[in-house]
C-alpha cells in the first residue's frame, strides 16, 4: 500500500485535470445532493459523501449515445456503426459502484461484446474510494459490496492527514508517478483495516440472510402474486428505480432524423422494465401488462435472473432505488427480507 | 483502465454495423403483407438457420426484428414477409425494388434441423406465423430424404389473409407434403371451398405417429396454448414440440432487455424454443 500526503493527492487530481486528455470527473456536492460531475479542481471533490444520485455507470453507458449514423448519397445510403471512445478518469467510486461496473463489464465486454461500452470502459480510469459514511438506504455490507479488493485502478482511503492508496492496475501505478508517494506505514495500513471493519458494522440496514440464497428464495416466490400485488399497488410505474440503478442496463433504440431528411442516427437511451410499454410488441400485445408483473420482474432480475445467466446477484445494495422511489415500494432489502421472513414464519 | 480482452473479440468492429441489403423483388401477398426479397453485397448468402431472425434497419425510420422466411437451402437473396403494423413495417411497405436497407444478423436459435433428422414433421402455422415456419418447411421440402412424413397445417382469420398464395397451391398439389388449411370465417365476397374453423380443428382428424412426429408451431400468442393442448390430446409428448415466439427487440443480441421472458432472452435463447424449456415460464404465455 502507498500513502500520499494531502497536498500530493490534490496535486495528483489537479495534474490529471490539467494534463490528461480525458475528462476528470468526481463526486461533488451540488447543493442538493452528491453527484458525479466534471471536476475543475481537486477542491471540488466531496470525498465525505454517502451516496450519489446516479452511479458512474453513466460514463461507460451514457443516458443517450449514438450506435449508428446514416447519410444519403444520391440513391445510396452509407450506414456507419459508431462507438464513442471517450473514457473518463472517475474519482471517488464507492465499492458497491465498482462491483456494479464489474458486473456490467462481464456482460458488455466479456460476453456480449458491445463496442460502444468496451471503448469507453477500457479508456476509463476508476479511482475507488473507501466508504466512510453510509447512506440511509444503503445495505451494501450485507450484499458483500461495502468493501472490494479488485475492479479499480487505484483505491483511496482518506486518513486523518494522508491518503492511503492501493494500486489495482499498472495504469493506476503509472498515474502515481507524477506525484510524491511513499510506502504506507504499518499504522496507516492498520488504520485502513480499522476503517473497513468499522464500516461493515455501521450499516443500519441489511439483508437478513446471505445474498447467495436469493435465487432460491425468489424462484420459490415467483407465483406469490398476493405479495407482488401488495407492493405494486402503490407503484407508479415511473421507472425511476431503473434509472438510478447502477446495474440496470436495458435500453431502447430511437431514430433521430436530421432536419435535412438525408441523414440521422440511431441512439440508444436508458429504458426501464417498470415502464408500461417495455414488453409490448406490434398490435399492442403486452407481455408484462400488469404493474405487479413488472414490479416482480425487477426484483427477479436483480436477485435471480442475472444470476442464472452471469452468476452475479445484480443488486449491489447501494439503496438508490429506495431513496428515489416516490411511492416507497422499490426497496430490495425490505422486499427480500419480507419474502424470507414469510417463508420461515 | 481495464485490461482489453484480446482474442475474445475483434476490436474496432461493432455488432451494430449493418450490411447493405438491396431489395430486389417485392411481392404483394395480402392488403397488409408483402414479401421482400433482399440481396446482400456481392451476392453472398445470409448463411442462416431456418427460424433465425435479422434486424432490419430502414434509414430515417428505425430498426425491427424479422424472422427469415426463406430456407438456407436456397443460395443468394433471402426473404422476409412483413406485415404493415408499425413505423418500420409501414416504411418498408412504401419502399421499392432497388432501395437499400440495413441488415444485422442472422441472430438467435433457429430450428435444429440436425436434431430433427429422420422425424416426421408437423408444421402448424397461424397467420403471419407462416413466415418463420416457411424457412423450415421449404428446408424439409428441399431435403425430403432427411426427414419422414411432412404435414403442414395453416390457419388464417379469412381467405384474404393467406400468405404465399402461389406456394400454398403448390403445397396442396404436392405428393411430398400433406397440406391442410382453414380459415376462421369467410366474409361476404371472398371465395373459399376448404375447412372453416380455428387452426386447432385441423388437429383431431390428423393421423400421425406420436412416437416419430415432431411439431413445429408458430402463430399469434393466443394460439399456442390451444394448439399444444390439441397435440397433447393426440398423444404427442411435450419434448416433441418446438415453438417460435415473437417479442419486442431493440438490439437482437441479449442486451436491451425488451424480449426477456422470465430469465430467458428470446433473441439469444430463441426465438425457437423447445417447448419444455418455456412450458413453465409464465411470461412465455404458452
Amino acid at each position: 500500500m502507498k500513502a500520499l500526503d494531502r497536498s500530493a493527492f490534490t496535486d495528483l487530481i489537479d495534474g490529471l485535470i490539467e494534463l490528461d486528455p480525458r475528462p476528470v470527473v468526481g463526486v461533488q456536492d451540488d447543493g442538493e445532493q452528491y453527484v458525479f460531475d466534471r471536476l475543475e479542481s481537486a477542491d471540488d471533490l466531496a470525498l465525505e459523501y454517502d451516496l450519489t444520485a446516479l452511479s458512474p455507470k453513466k460514463y461507460v453507458m451514457p443516458q443517450r449515445e449514438t450506435l449508428l449514423t446514416y447519410d444519403r448519397r444520391d440513391h445510396e445510403y452509407e450506414m456507419r456503426a459508431e462507438a464513442d471512445p471517450t473514457g473518463h478518469i472517475i474519482v471517488g467510486v464507492h465499492p458497491y459502484d465498482l462491483e456494479a461496473i464489474r458486473q456490467l463489464d462481464k456482460i458488455f465486454i466479456d460476453t456480449l461484446q458491445d463496442e460502444p461500452y468496451r471503448r469507453k470502459r477500457e479508456n476509463s480510469v476508476l479511482i475507488g474510494l473507501t466508504m466512510q459514511d453510509v447512506g440511509e438506504t444503503c445495505f451494501a455490507a450485507s450484499m458483500d459490496t461495502a468493501t472490494i479488493d479488485a475492479g479499480y485502478d487505484l483505491m483511496v482511503t482518506e486518513l486523518e492527514d494522508a491518503f492511503a492508496v492501493d494500486i489495482g492496475t499498472f495504469e493506476g501505478d503509472q498515474l502515481l508517478e507524477s506525484v510524491s508517494t511513499r510506502n504506507a506505514t504499518a499504522a496507516e495500513i492498520e488504520r485502513v483495516e480499522q476503517i473497513n471493519q468499522a464500516l461493515n458494522e455501521s450499516f443500519e440496514r441489511g439483508l437478513d440472510f446471505p445474498p447467495s440464497e436469493l435465487p432460491t428464495l425468489l424462484s420459490a416466490n415467483y407465483d406469490n402474486m398476493d405479495f407482488w400485488e401488495g407492493y405494486a399497488e402503490q407503484c407508479l410505474s415511473c421507472g425511476t428505480c431503473n434509472v438510478v440503478c447502477p446495474t440496470c442496463f436495458c435500453f431502447s433504440v430511437d431514430m433521430i432524423r436530421d432536419l435535412d431528411g438525408d441523414s440521422g442516427r440511431q441512439e440508444r437511451r436508458w429504458d426501464g422494465c417498470l415502464l408500461e410499454d417495455f414488453a409490448t410488441v406490434a398490435q399492442d400485445e403486452n407481455f408484462r401488462e400488469e404493474v405487479a408483473q413488472r414490479h416482480r420482474h425487477r426484483f427477479m432480475r436483480k436477485g435471480w435472473y442475472i444470476y442464472e445467466r452471469y452468476g452475479d446477484i445484480a443488486c449491489v445494495g447501494c439503496g438508490r432505488c429506495t431513496a428515489h422511489c416516490v411511492a416507497d415500494v422499490a426497496d430490495p432489502c425490505e422486499v427480500y427480507n419480507e419474502l424470507r421472513e414469510a417463508q420461515h414464519a | 483502465m481495464r485490461s482489453p480482452v484480446r482474442g475474445q473479440f475483434e476490436h474496432g468492429t461493432s455488432e451494430y454495423q449493418p450490411v447493405e441489403g438491396r431489395i430486389v423483388w417485392i411481392d404483394d401477398h395480402t392488403a397488409d403483407d408483402k414479401l421482400f426479397v433482399i440481396d446482400l453485397p456481392d451476392g453472398v448468402s445470409l448463411d442462416h438457420e431456418p427460424g433465425q431472425f435479422v434486424q432490419l434497419f430502414v434509414p430515417g425510420v428505425g430498426e425491427a426484428p424479422f424472422s427469415i422466411a426463406s430456407s438456407p437451402t436456397k443460395d443468394g437473396p433471402f426473404e422476409l414477409c412483413i406485415r404493415a403494423v408499425g413505423n418500420v413495417t409501414n416504411a418498408i411497405h412504401d419502399m421499392h425494388a432497388g432501395d437499400v436497407v440495413g441488415i444485422r444478423g442472422p441472430y438467435g436459435q433457429g430450428f435444429d434441423v440436425d436434431a430433427l433428422a429422420g422425424e416426421d414433421l408437423l408444421f402448424i402455422a397461424g397467420g403471419i406465423g407462416l413466415a418463420p415456419l416457411r424457412s423450415v418447411i421449404n428446408y424439409a421440402l428441399d431435403r425430403p430424404d432427411e426427414f419422414g412424413a411432412l404435414t403442414t397445417l395453416y390457419g388464417c382469420t379469412e381467405p384474404a389473409e393467406q400468405l404465399f398464395p402461389t406456394e400454398l397451391q403448390e403445397w396442396a398439389d404436392s405428393d411430398v407434403m400433406d397440406y391442410r388449411q382453414t380459415v376462421d370465417e369467410v366474409p361476404a365476397g371472398q371465395e373459399w371451398d376448404d375447412n372453416v374453423g380455428v387452426i386447432t380443428s385441423l388437429i383431431p382428424p390428423l393421423e400421425f405417429d406420436p412416437e416419430t412426429t415432431t411439431a413445429l408451431v408458430c402463430g399469434p400468442p393466443v394460439m399456442y396454448r390451444f394448439v399444444i393442448k390439441a397435440l397433447r390430446e393426440k398423444g404427442l409428448a411435450d419434448d416433441r414440440i418446438y415453438l417460435s415466439l415473437e417479442r419486442n427487440m431493440h438490439c437482437g443480441r441479449g442486451l436491451c432487455g425488451h424480449c426477456q421472458l422470465n430469465e430467458l432472452y428470446v433473441c439469444l435463447d430463441g426465438p425457437v424454443f423447445h417447448y419444455p424449456t418455456v412450458r413453465d415460464k409464465e411470461e412465455a404465455e404458452v
